[in-house]
């Protein structure tokens, strides 16, 4: 042997790397192939909520859909320049012919945040009571944060090809860190005082969390779930490669064209939507939690 | 005496990894500072034996860090020992289930906090109520007496403020109200009033020993005052470095301190105005019923007293001396006792302070009458005694 080991990197040989792929590449497509069709029969109730959801907004008059996001504005922060802030970013959509895409758009950011919500929180929940759980989960959601989407795309379109709900799990693999990571902040950061006044009266685990714990991490809670909307929506561009309809596909059309203008008015309106849902959720987490400012001072 | 309600025995915290390794250390002799400097550890408690009475205030004091807190979160089992007993009556609160534990928690005890620990979410009412609720008692019933309970430390019309519009001390009031509204017979209060300020602080204290008076609870107090557990404590004991020093009345505290620790906590306090008459007063030693001169010379000849009390049917009715009854006796062996008190109008209440009873001690040649509210007398107050109180004052 001429090479040594102190000159070149002992790397494994050409061959053997080779065989590694084959093998892994070959067991995960055996897989696929046996199990793709469970898998997409396990996806399927999410896809027709995709489905229902995304008619639902088409088929709504356009000013019907405003109205209800208005409403939800202006219930959640009751101030009347979010509303026109709101409607003066919907109009806009509208106007320059986006509103079909937008609500596309809307129907997967939607189901994508509601399914991020229905498996953060409770994961959330699960890190804060025990420190095994939260010692296994983090890693994942480091993994899950910095691999580039591009990477874990490759084995959810060979497992379930091309559409919405790869889609929808791309984006929700992206999205769901933050409401993850601040349900657990929030719920280990609550007051210790509050909590073991809690217990000395005799309140048990549950009573403890749904009493005490969930309503004090609130804000935190809220923190996430707006994070969680936002990256989601950074999502969108990256989820019309495998198929997802809406603001992204335009968008991906004129990267290949060299379409300035409609890349760029597709943008903005992502942007739009983004600032939208920013301020309603912000404005929301503001509102409930005005009573508990200033109790840490006692 | 009667059966004390809570017994504490042979009970061990120490904080660290592996506290059990500890204990022989401990059993051992070392002190609180070597177990800390050899292995880790912290010693939070140590061998601490108590009895506490029912219905009565029993004050927990030491400096920061001897252990107070840790004591007093045993008794809910907010702590876990390393090793020891509580009992409450007969069950013994280290051998609880937790379904038990979260029962007796509820029913049993109720505890008020130095930093309040009140929800931020929940208004006034609701926080008041929040034992009730974790009970399962209805909407309407919890919040019932929720404001009966705000209406009793006075906190009428805060119904629907939160927690952080509140003043400190209307925030321990709401507290308080919560920790009486599950109506639990025992009332742990850690440094409950330390947080106030002083004008606060006692009106507070004489809040609680007004509702006392109403309320007949058990109530463990810690505080680091002693002008607070002169005030409150029915009994005191006294924790340095997580040994308990000494128990004992107020009075015993401050007559007898057991050592210099606790010298020091009582130096500089003025005893004639921090004891009362209750606190180091006498049995009556001659109580005499009959209303004939003979007997009751007959009496005091046996007793080897120079003076009695004559008590006919059980009320008080006045002062009789030995030199006075003989000369009697001599003149006219019928003559009624009636005729021959000194002075009945002389007698002290058992709640007035020594230093207000100086000028009739020194005026009367014999020990004044301690008589209650009903005029039956329980005590008597020695010329000696009182001059001791004062005379230790250096
Ligand atoms: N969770 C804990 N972990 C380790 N050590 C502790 C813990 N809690 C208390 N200690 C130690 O136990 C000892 C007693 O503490 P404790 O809080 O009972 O004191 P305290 O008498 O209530 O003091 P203070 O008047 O300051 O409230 C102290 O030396 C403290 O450092
Ligand atoms: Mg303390």
């Amino acid at each position: 042997m001429a090479n040594s080991w102190l000159t070149e990197f002992p790397a494994l040989s050409r061959e053997a790397l080779r065989d590694i792929k084959i093998t892994s590449d070959a067991a995960y497509r055996t897989f696929t192939r046996n199990y793709g069709d469970i898998v997409d029969a396990a996806f399927d109730p999410l896809l027709r909520l995709l489905i229902w959801f995304e008619n639902l907004l088409l088929i709504a008059p356009w000013w019907v859909v405003i109205l209800v996001i208005l409403g939800l504005a202006y219930a959640a922060g009751r101030s009347i320049p979010l509303c026109i802030g709101v409607l003066t970013g919907l109009l806009l959509i509208g106007f320059f012919g986006m509103w079909e895409d937008a609500m596309k758009t809307l129907s997967i950011i939607g189901v994508s945040t509601l399914v991020s919500i229905v498996l953060g929180i409770p994961t959330g929940i699960l890190m804060a009571r025990s420190d095994r759980a939260q010692s296994i989960v983090t890693p994942v959601l480091d993994v899950m944060q910095t691999m580039p989407a591009f990477v874990y795309l490759i084995p959810v379109v060979m497992l379930l090809g091309i559409g919405r709900v790869p889609g929808l799990l791309a984006v929700v693999i992206y999205a769901i860190p933050p409401v993850i990571r601040l349900t657990n902040l929030g719920i280990r950061l609550v007051d210790k005082d509050v909590l073991e006044a809690a217990t000395s009266y005799g309140a048990n685990r549950s009573q403890r969390l749904w009493g005490v714990q969930i309503p004090l991490a609130m804000p935190t809670i809220m923190a996430g779930i707006n994070q969680t909307i936002m990256m989601a929506l950074a999502m969108v561009v990256i989820a019309a490669m495998i198929g997802v309809d809406g603001l992204g596909r335009p968008v991906l059309q004129s990267i290949q064209n060299q379409y300035f203008t409609q890349g760029m008015l597709n943008g903005l309106a992502i942007v739009a939507l983004a600032i939208v849902f920013d301020r309603i959720s912000q404005a929301y987490a503001r509102r409930s939690q005005t009573h508990m400012s200033g109790i840490k001072s006692a | 005496m009667p059966d004390p309600l809570i017994k504490v025995e042979g009970l061990y915290k120490i904080y660290g990894p592996s506290p059990k390794e500890v204990l022989p250390l401990i059993h051992a002799g070392s002190s609180k500072a070597d177990i800390l400097a050899e292995t880790g550890h912290t010693v939070g408690l140590k061998d601490i034996h108590l009895e506490i009475e029912k219905g009565k205030i029993f004050v927990i004091m030491g400096l920061s860090g001897s252990g107070k807190s840790t004591l007093i979160r045993h008794f809910n089992r907010l702590i876990e020992p390393t090793a020891g007993h509580i009992y409450i009556e007969d069950t013994d609160v280290m051998k609880l289930s937790d379904r038990e534990l979260e029962d007796y928690r509820r029913n049993k005890m109720s505890m008020v906090f130095q930093r309040f620990g009140l929800m931020p979410h929940r208004t006034v009412l609701r926080n008041v109520g929040y034992g009730l609720s974790v009970q399962g008692v209805s909407r309407e019933k919890q919040d019932q007496e929720a404001q009966r309970w705000l209406d009793a430390v006075g906190l009428t019309g805060y119904e629907n403020h939160f927690p952080a519009q509140l003043s400190g001390g209307e925030q321990q009031r709401v507290g308080l109200a919560r920790a009486l509204a599950t109506n639990a017979e025992i009332l742990l209060m850690d440094e409950a009033f330390s947080a106030l300020d002083p004008l606060i602080r006692t009106e507070m204290r004489d809040q609680l020993i007004e509702l006392q008076k109403k309320l007949h609870k058990t109530i463990i107090f810690i505080t680091h005052d002693l002008d607070e557990a002169l005030h409150l404590g029915d009994k005191i004991a006294i924790l340095k470095d997580g040994e308990l020093i000494q128990v004992g009345t107020p009075a015993q505290i401050l007559l007898n301190p057991v050592d210099d620790y606790v010298e020091a906590f009582v130096r500089g306090v003025n005893r004639g105005r921090a004891l009362t008459v209750e606190a180091v007063m006498r049995d009556p030693r001659l109580q005499i019923t009959s209303d004939d001169v003979d007997s009751a010379l007959d009496q005091m000849r046996k007793a080897k007293a120079t003076f009695g009390y004559y008590v006919p049917n059980g009320t008080y009715a006045g002062v009789v001396a030995q030199l006075d009854l003989v000369e009697v006796a001599r003149e006219d062996g019928q003559a009624s006792l009636f005729d021959h008190m000194i002075d009945p109008s002389v007698s002290v209440t058992p709640d007035t302070r020594i230093c207000a009873t100086l000028a009739e001690t020194v005026a009367a040649d014999f020990p004044l009458p301690v008589l209650d509210e009903d005029g039956v007398l329980i005590g008597e107050l020695p010329r000696e005694v009182v001059f001791e109180v004062l005379n230790e004052e250096a």
